[in-house]
C-alpha cells in the first residue's frame, strides 16, 4: 500500500528526515517512537503534503502512484487521513459544515453523488457513537475552545466520516487523560479493516496497549533505527530511548 | 491651515445658485444654518491629506474637481434597476432618492400611522423646529468641512422621528440612487434620525450608483437615541462603479441606549466613512460592526470615534477588511474615556486579510483614556490567509479554492451575522459568496 524508500526532507533548508524506509501493507497497524525531535511528525506532515517540508531525495509510493506528486487533498481523496497532533482552530466553520464539504468532494473524485442532507446527518450520526463525541460540538466552530480531549475525538470523528484506507496518527495520545485514550483507541480499533492500514506516531508505549502494533520502528535522527514486533515499545518504556541513542552513536 | 486644505472655487456662484432654488425658505432659521456653515468652509476648507484625519485618504481633491452642485434631472431611465433593488427587500419602509430628489413613486411606507419618515425638505415645511433644534449640533469632531459642505446645501434627505415607546417591526430601508448615464453626479443627503424613549427601529442607508460617470457623495447623518432606545443603523456601500463616497454619521446615546452598527463596503473608487459616537450617558451599549471586500484600485477608510461622556457604558468595535489587487483600506478608531466616566468597557479589534502583495491596509488604534477604573483593549492583525487553516482542510479533501473560499467566508460571516434584517443579510450573503467564489 504504501512503500518509503530513502526519504530525505528538509525545512527551512535543515534536513529533518535522512533517509527513511518503511513498508506499509493493507491491514497492518505500523507504530511509529523515538525521542523528541527524531523526525516522527515530520514524516506524518510529508506523507499528508504539508508544503513547507521539501522533500530532497527519495520516493514515495502509494497505491502504484507516486504520492510526492500529489497535492494534500488528491492524497486525501485517495485515502491518507492525518489525526493532527495540534488541531488547528477554525473559527466561523462548523465540523458539520467543511465535512460535508469534504466528504462530498472525495465522494466526487471517486466518481460517487454527493451525499444529500439526510444521508450525510444519518451517516453523522452513526460515526458519533463510535468516539462518543457531542453533538453540540460538531456544530461549534472547529476546535475553537475545544478541550485537548474534544480535538483529539474530533480528528478521530473526521476520520471515521471519511473512511481513509492510510490513517497516520500523529500523537493523538498526546494530553489525552486515560478514559479519553480509551474512547479514541476504541474508535480507532473498530475501524480497523483487513483493506486498510494505520500508522500510530507517539512517544509512549502506553497507547499501544490499546492499539496494538503489527510493527514498531524507532525513529531517531531522521532515520528508522530499530525495528521489531510489539515487544519492541515495552522495552523501549522499560528502559527509555537512551540505549538506542547509544547503540546509533556508536556506528 | 492653508497648507492643510483645499479650497473650493466655485462654492460662491454654486451657493447663489443653490439659493435661486429655495424660494421662501431664503428668511428661515436653517439658510441662516446654511450660511453660517458656509463661511466656516470658506475658512477650513476641506481637509486634504496634510490633515492628519485624511492622511491616506485625499477625497477632497475629488471633490475639488466637481464641475456642479446642481442636482441632475432624473428620467425613468433607471426604472427597472430600482425595481429590482427593491424587490429584494419588500417588506420595509422604503424611501427612494434618485439624485439627491425623492422619488415617491419608489418609495413605500408600510408603518406610516407609526412614526414619521420623510424627505427632509417636507418635514422641515412642517416641523421646523425638531430640525432647527439638533441641526448641525454634531458629535465631538465638529471641525470637518465636509460637514460644513453638506450643511450649507442641505435641503433633501430623510427625517425619521419615533415618538416615545414605539417599536417599528419592519426595517426602514433608504435608498440612495445616482444615475450617472448624462454626467457626473455629486448628492449630499442630510439625514436626521430622532428616536425617542424605549424606542426601537433598523435603519438601513444603501448606496448604489447606475452609469458610467463618477458619482460624488458628501452625505451627513445624525442620529439621536433618548433613554432605552434601542437602534440598529446599517450602512451598506455595494458600489462597483467609479463612487466616490464620503458619509458622516453623527451618533449620540442617552442613558440604557443601545446601538447596532454595520458597514458594509464592497465597491467604490474612494469610500470614506465617518462613524461617531457620544456616549451621553450611563449603561449605554454600542456595538460597531465593519467589513470591506475590495479589489482592483479600490480604497475604503474607516474613520471611527467613540467617545465615553459617562459611567458605566460598553462599547465594541470589530473592523474587518479582505483586500485583493491593489486596493487598500485605512482603519482609524478613536476611543474617548473622560475623566468622568469610570467603569468604563470599551474594546476595539480589527483585523485584515491581504489576498495579493499589492494590497495595503494602514491601521491606527487610538486611545485617550482619563478615567482610572476602565478596562479597554484594542488590537489589530494583518495578514494572509493562515495557512496552517488552509493545509487542514485541504488534508481532509477539500480543493484549495474550496478552503480559501471557506476561511475567508467564515472570516466575513463573523461581521455580516451581526445584521438583524434577514433580507438584507441574505442578499449581502449572495454577494459575498460569489465574490469569494464560495462553491460549497
Amino acid at each position: 500500500m504504501l512503500k518509503i524508500q530513502n526519504l530525505h526532507a528538509s525545512i527551512d533548508g535543515k534536513e529533518i528526515l535522512k533517509g527513511i524506509n518503511l513498508e506499509v501493507k493493507p491491514g497492518e497497524i505500523h507504530a511509529i517512537m523515538g525521542p523528541n525531535g527524531s523526525g516522527k511528525s515530520t514524516l506524518a506532515s510529508v506523507l499528508a503534503g504539508k508544503e513547507e517540508y521539501e522533500v530532497t531525495q527519495g520516493e514515495v509510493s502509494y497505491l502504484n502512484k507516486d504520492l510526492l506528486d500529489l497535492a494534500p487533498e488528491v492524497r486525501a481523496r485517495e485515502g491518507i487521513f492525518l489525526a493532527f497532533q495540534y488541531p488547528v482552530e477554525i473559527p466561523g466553520v462548523t465540523s458539520v459544515n467543511f465535512l460535508k464539504t469534504a466528504l462530498n468532494q472525495i465522494r466526487e473524485h471517486k466518481g460517487l453523488d454527493p451525499l444529500d442532507a439526510v444521508s450525510f446527518l444519518s451517516l453523522m450520526k452513526e460515526k458519533m457513537t463510535l468516539v462518543d463525541i457531542d453533538k453540540s460540538l460538531l456544530h461549534r466552530p472547529l476546535n475553537e475552545g475545544f478541550s485537548g480531549g474534544e480535538k483529539k475525538r474530533n480528528e478521530i470523528f473526521q476520520m471515521a466520516m471519511l473512511e481513509p484506507k492510510l490513517s497516520i496518527l500523529d500523537e493523538t495520545d498526546s494530553g489525552l487523560d486515560i478514559d479519553a485514550l480509551r474512547i479514541v483507541a476504541n474508535g480507532v480499533n473498530q475501524l480497523r479493516s483487513s483493506d486498510n492500514a494505520t500508522i500510530v506516531v507517539t512517544h509512549y508505549q502506553r497507547l499501544l496497549d490499546y492499539i496494538v502494533p503489527d510493527f514498531v520502528h524507532v525513529l531517531y535522527n531522521g532515520r528508522i533505527v530499530k525495528s521489531g514486533s510489539k515487544d519492541l515499545a515495552l522495552e523501549l518504556e522499560e528502559k527509555g530511548y537512551d540505549w538506542i541513542k547509544e547503540e546509533v552513536n556508536a556506528v | 491651515m492653508a497648507v492643510r486644505s483645499i479650497k473650493l472655487e466655485n462654492l460662491q456662484q454654486e451657493f447663489q445658485a443653490f439659493e435661486q432654488t429655495l424660494n421662501g425658505e431664503k428668511n428661515s432659521t436653517l439658510h441662516e444654518l446654511r450660511k453660517k456653515s458656509l463661511s466656516t468652509l470658506h475658512e477650513l476648507g476641506l481637509p486634504n491629506s496634510k490633515h492628519e484625519d485624511y492622511k491616506y485618504t485625499n477625497i477632497a481633491r475629488q471633490f475639488s474637481k466637481v464641475f456642479s452642485y446642481a442636482t441632475l434631472p432624473y428620467s425613468n431611465t433607471l426604472d427597472k434597476e430600482i425595481e429590482e433593488l427593491l424587490a429584494t427587500n419588500r417588506e420595509a419602509n422604503s424611501l427612494v432618492f434618485v439624485n439627491g430628489n425623492l422619488s415617491e413613486k419608489h418609495s413605500t411606507l408600510i408603518e406610516e400611522d407609526k412614526f414619521k419618515l420623510l424627505d427632509l425638505s417636507y418635514a422641515y415645511k412642517h416641523f421646523p423646529e425638531a430640525i432647527e433644534e439638533y441641526f448641525n449640533d454634531l458629535g465631538p469632531e465638529k471641525l470637518d468641512g465636509f460637514e460644513e459642505l453638506n450643511t450649507s446645501f442641505a435641503k433633501n434627505g430623510v427625517f425619521i422621528k419615533l415618538e416615545n415607546n414605539v417599536v417599528i417591526e419592519k426595517p426602514v430601508v433608504l435608498y440612495f440612487i445616482k444615475d450617472t448615464s448624462a454626467g457626473e453626479v455629486l448628492t449630499m443627503p442630510r439625514n436626521l434620525f430622532l428616536v425617542g424613549e424605549n424606542s426601537q427601529v433598523k435603519i438601513t442607508e444603501m448606496f448604489h450608483t447606475f452609469g458610467d460617470h463618477k458619482s460624488f457623495t458628501n452625505t451627513v447623518t445624525e442620529i439621536r437615541l433618548a433613554k432605552h432606545a434601542v437602534v440598529d443603523y446599517y450602512k451598506i456601500e455595494p458600489d462597483r462603479t467609479a463612487a466616490y463616497h464620503i458619509g458622516h454619521t453623527n451618533v449620540t446615546q442617552s442613558d440604557d441606549s443601545v446601538f447596532n452598527s454595520v458597514t458594509v463596503t464592497l465597491g467604490g473608487s474612494m469610500i470614506r466613512n465617518n462613524l461617531s459616537i457620544a456616549m451621553d450617558g450611563e449603561h449605554c451599549e454600542s456595538n460597531m460592526y465593519g467589513l470591506s471586500i475590495l479589489r482592483d484600485d479600490q480604497h475604503v477608510d474607516n474613520n471611527t470615534t467613540v467617545d465615553h461622556l459617562k459611567p458605566n457604558s460598553y462599547s465594541n468595535e470589530l473592523y474587518k477588511n479582505i483586500l485583493d489587487d491593489a486596493s487598500t483600506g485605512v482603519f482609524n478608531g478613536k476611543i474617548y474615556v473622560r475623566q468622568y466616566a469610570q467603569k468604563t468597557n470599551a474594546f476595539q479589534s480589527n483585523r485584515n486579510i491581504l489576498l495579493s502583495d499589492d494590497a495595503s491596509i494602514n491601521t491606527k488604534p487610538q486611545l485617550e483614556i482619563w478615567a482610572d477604573d476602565v478596562k479597554c483593549s484594542h488590537g489589530a492583525t494583518t495578514g494572509q490567509i493562515d495557512q496552517d487553516q488552509l493545509f487542514y482542510l485541504r488534508s481532509r479533501g477539500l480543493s484549495e479554492e474550496s478552503a480559501r473560499a471557506m476561511l475567508l467566508y467564515a472570516f466575513a460571516h463573523d461581521v455580516l451575522d451581526n445584521i438583524r434584517i434577514d433580507a438584507i443579510r441574505d442578499s449581502l450573503d449572495g454577494v459575498i459568496s460569489t465574490r469569494l467564489n464560495k462553491d460549497f
